[in-house]
C-alpha cells in the first residue's frame, strides 16, 4: 500500500529532529518522523557500567547495532578498514528514539557571541576553514530560551559571568555541588576563578511532570529510571505525537531523499521495520541524522541536478568534521572527595572560553561524572602499573580520592576531517556506508595543553597531592558531539545550507542537527542543535504556504 | 590457565581476586557470547604462552612459579618474550585483550558472568543495588522522591 503523501518528513527523532517535528505539527502540518532506533527504557540495561553508552565493549546499548551498521575509517598512514558500531573510532551517536539525550550528561550550554564570530575574532588559523557563522547569538536566543523553558534546565542564570546576555532565567533552581563539586568551587573562587553551577537538562525540582532528579551515580550514559533527565523523547517528541498531526515510524533506516528535474525533494526512499523498500512523499524533508549520518545520506541522494550528491555540487557536504577535543586533568587527594551525589559533574568555570592569550577559542572546564569501577582500571597516572597488586592497592585507595576537571576545547575546523560515502563497503540494507577520513588540526593539541594546564592548576588548589594531565589528541574527532559536516553559510560556494538550514538550492530540503555548526563552540552543543530545531521550525512554520515549499 | 593468568593480573590480596569473582565464567560466557569474534585470537594467543612456556621452562604455564608467571606476563605485555616465536605487537596486543576482558569481568555487572556477589563493589567500598527512593538519595527540596513518583 503507498504511503499516504505528508508534509513534512523529518528523519531522526534526536535533539534536533524531536524539536523541528514537534514544531511542525503543533502548528498543523503533517509529519511523519523517522528513526532507525527504537523506544529504550531504563530496564534494558539498568545500571550495567558494560552496556552504557560511555562504555560499550559489547555492542552499544542504545544502538546502531553491530549486525547491520558499518563504517569505514581510513587511518592518517592511508590504510581503510571496517569500524562496527561499538568501536572507535565509528562515531556513533544513539540510534534511539530521543538519540543521544536519553542517556546524556545533559549539560544545558547556550554558545557564547564570540562562538559565532570566531574569524572575526581570531582571524584566519592557516590549515583550517575558520569561519564566522551566518547568524549571531542575538539571532538565536530566542529559541535557547525556548529549549530551555519547554524541554527544561536546572541553572543559575547569574552563575557565569563570562555568558552572552540572556532575557530568562532558567525554569528549575541549579543542582547544589557534591562534595568534590563544593571544594573545586572554593580553590577556584581563591584564584580569582568564576565558578558556578552547571546547567542542565535535567530537573532539579518537579517540573513538565517528571519528578525531580535523586542524583544516583550512575546517569551519563545511561537512561535515567525515574525520568529526571530531559530529553527529546519525553518532552517534545511526546506533544508531537499528541497533536495527531505526527507519525513516528522506528526501526525505519532512509536510504535516500529523491530530488526531481526541478531541483525539489520529493520524498524519501526507506527500509521499514520488516527491510522493505518503501517510498515516502512530502512537501518538505528535514535531515536531522547527526553530523556523520547527515552527511552520508546527503552524499547517498545523487539525482541529475546533484549528482555528486544533494546540495554538494561545491563539494562541501561532509567536509569539516568535528566534535570536542577533549582535554584536562586528574588529582588525588589525601582525603575522601567522593560523596555518591551523582552523577559527579555539577561545577564549572568559563574563564577560559575565549580571551586566553596567544589560544584561538577555548573552552569550558568542569569536574568530571563519576567514573564507575571499569573505567576507573584506566584512570592512572602516567606509567602506573594497569595490573596485579599495583592495580588492587590503586583502585582501593584512590577510587572515593581522584577528581578530574575537564573540557571540551573548541576544534578548529578544517577541510580535510570529512565524511565521505566508501565505494563498497555497504550496510544490512545495501546503503553505500559512510567513510571517515582526516584529523584534527595540528593548532588542537596547542589549545588542549592551554587548558589541561588550567585544570591542573585548579586541582592544585584544591589540594590535590598529585595531578597530571590528559591532552587532547590530533584524531579523527566527531564522536557524540560532532557537527560542522552540513555548514550554514551566506555563500553557496562555501557552504551545504543557508542561514535557515535550507540547502542551497534545494528550497524544500532543510537539515536541523549539528551539521549546520560552522564551528562547535566550547561547549556540550546539544542545546545549540535543539535552540537550532526550534529555529528552523519556526522558519518553516512561518514561511509554509500550504503547498510545495519555495522561496522563490 | 586463563584462571591462572586473571588470579595474577587481579590477585586476591585482602580482597577477593579475580578466582573468586568467577572471572572465569565471564571469559566462558563472553566468548561464545559478545566475543564470539576473539575466539581464534585466544586459541592462538593461550598456545603461544604454553608452547613458550614449555620450551623454556620445561612445564605449562599453570605450574609455573607464582613469580614467573609475573615476570613472564611482565615480559609479554612489553611484547619482550625473548626468542619468542610470536611478534612482538601481538605479544602486546594480546596482553591488552585480556587486561581488558580480566577488567570488564571483575567490574563490570554480574549478568555477565563476573563480579560475583559484587566482590569489587565491597573492595571499593559502593554499595549495591541502589535503592530508588533510599532515604540519602534525595532531591533538592530535601524530600524523598518516593512521593513525588
Amino acid at each position: 500500500m503507498k504511503n499516504k503523501h505528508v508534509n513534512a518528513i523529518v528523519i531522526g527523532a534526536g535533539a534536533g529532529g524531536g524539536v523541528v517535528a514537534k514544531e511542525l505539527a503543533v502548528s498543523g502540518l503533517s509529519v511523519v518522523l523517522f528513526e532507525r532506533g527504537d523506544w529504550v527504557t531504563y530496564d534494558a540495561h539498568n545500571d550495567d557500567e558494560l552496556m552504557s553508552q560511555r562504555t560499550h565493549p559489547f555492542e552499544n546499548p542504545f544502538g546502531p547495532d553491530n549486525k547491520r551498521h558499518r563504517r569505514v575509517f581510513v587511518g592518517p598512514n592511508g590504510t581503510s578498514r571496517i569500524v562496527l558500531p561499538h568501536e572507535y573510532p565509528f562515531s556513533n551517536n544513539a540510534a534511539c528514539v530521543g538519540s543521544g539525550t536519553v542517556s546524556y550528561g545533559a549539560m544545558a550550554w547556550r554558545f557564547m557571541e564570540k562562538d559565532f564570530l570566531m574569524k572575526t575574532t581570531y582571524g584566519h588559523v592557516e590549515g583550517s576553514t575558520l569561519e564566522d557563522w551566518p547568524i549571531t547569538y542575538q539571532d538565536l536566543e530566542p529559541y535557547y530560551e525556548k529549549a530551555e523553558w519547554e524541554i527544561g534546565v536546572s541553572g543559575d542564570h547569574t552563575g557565569n559571568p563570562f555568558q552572552s546576555a540572556r532575557k530568562k532565567p532558567y525554569p528549575m533552581p541549579p543542582f547544589a555541588y557534591n562534595k568534590d563539586g563544593q571544594i573545586l568551587h572554593d580553590a577556584a573562587n581563591r584564584i580569582g576563578l568564576h565558578p558556578f553551577p552547571i546547567p542542565m537538562l535535567r530537573n532539579s525540582v518537579r517540573y513538565n511532570g517528571r519528578p525531580a532528579c535523586y542524583r544516583m551515580r550512575t546517569c551519563v550514559g545511561f537512561a535515567c529510571p525515574v525520568n529526571a533527565k530531559c530529553g527529546t523523547h519525553n518532552t517534545v517528541i511526546p506533544i508531537a505525537l499528541q497533536s495527531g498531526n505526527c507519525e513516528l515510524r522506528t526501526n525505519c533506516q532512509v536510504a535516500e531523499v529523491m530530488v526531481n528535474e526541478k531541483g525539489l525533494a520529493t520524498g524519501i526512499k526507506y527500509f521499514d521495520e520488516n527491510d522493505k523498500g518503501q517510498i515516502q512523499t512530502a512537501d518538505i524533508v528535514i535531515i536531522s541524522c547527526a553530523a556523520v549520518e547527515t552527511a552520508r545520506l546527503l552524499l547517498n541522494s545523487k539525482s541529475r541536478l546533484f549528482p555528486e550528491g544533494a546540495g554538494n555540487n561545491n563539494d562541501w557536504v561532509g567536509r569539516n568534521l568535528q566534535g570536542h577535543a577533549y582535554t584536562g586533568a586528574s588529582g588525588i587527594f589525601e582525603e575522601e572527595i567522593y560523596d555518591d551525589v551523582g552523577p559527579g559533574a555539577c561545577w564549572a568555570v568559563g574563564d577560559f572560553n575565549h580571551d586566553n592569550e596567544g589560544i584561538v577559542g577555548g573552552g569550558v572546564l568542569c569536574n568530571s561524572f563519576f567514573t564507575p569501577p571499569y573505567a576507573f582500571t584506566r584512570l592512572r597516572p602516567p606509567g602506573a602499573k594497569q595490573w596485579g597488586l599495583e592495580h588492587k592497592a590503586f583502585q582501593r585507595t584512590n577510587y572515593k580520592r581522584i577528581s578530574s576537571v575537564r573540557g571540551p576545547f573548541q576544534e578548529i575546523p578544517n577541510f580535510d576531517a570529512r565524511v565521505t560515502v566508501d565505494p563498497e563497503v555497504k550496510d544490512h540494507w545495501g546503503i553505500p556506508v559512510a567513510r571517515l577520513s582526516g584529523q584534527r588540526h595540528e593548532y588542537d593539541r596547542i589549545g588542549c595543553q592551554f587548558m589541561s594546564d588550567r585544570a591542573e592548576e585548579i586541582l592544585r588548589e584544591a589540594g590535590a597531592i598529585s595531578t597530571w594531565q590528559a591532552v587532547g589528541g590530533r584524531g579523527l574527532s566527531g564522536d557524540q558531539h560532532q557537527s560542522g559536516t552540513a555548514r550554514m553559510g551566506n555563500d553557496p560556494k562555501t557552504s551545504v545550507t543557508d542561514k535557515y538550514g535550507r540547502v542551497h538550492d534545494i528550497d524544500n530540503l532543510f537539515v536541523a542537527d549539528g551539521s549546520l555548526h560552522v564551528t562547535n563552540g566550547g561547549f556540550n552543543p546539544v542545546l545549540n542543535i535543539m535552540a537550532l530545531g526550534f529555529y528552523i521550525g519556526e522558519y518553516i512554520t512561518k514561511n509554509w504556504n500550504g503547498g510545495t515549499f519555495t522561496s522563490k | 590457565m586463563i584462571e591462572a593468568i586473571t588470579e595474577q593480573i587481579i590477585p586476591a590480596d585482602q580482597d577477593a581476586g579475580a578466582t573468586d569473582a568467577r572471572v572465569v565464567n565471564f571469559f566462558d560466557r563472553q566468548l561464545i557470547g559478545y566475543y564470539t569474534r576473539y575466539q581464534e585470537t585466544y586459541r592462538k594467543g593461550l598456545q603461544n604462552i604454553e608452547s613458550y612456556s614449555l620450551k623454556n621452562f620445561h612445564k605449562n604455564f599453570v605450574n609455573l612459579d607464582w613469580d614467573q608467571q609475573t615476570e613472564f606476563l611482565e615480559t609479554m605485555e612489553a611484547g619482550e618474550l625473548p626468542e619468542a616465536e610470536w611478534e612482538s605487537n601481538e605479544q602486546r596486543s594480546f596482553f591488552r585483550m585480556l587486561l581488558d576482558h580480566t577488567m570488564q569481568a571483575f567490574y563490570g555487572s554480574p549478568r555477565h558472568g563476573g563480579n560475583c556477589d559484587y566482590v569489587s563493589y565491597k573492595m571499593l567500598k559502593i554499595d549495591y543495588p541502589h535503592v530508588i527512593g533510599q532515604n540519602r538519595y534525595r532531591s533538592e527540596n530535601g524530600n524523598t522522591n518516593l512521593k513525588a513518583l
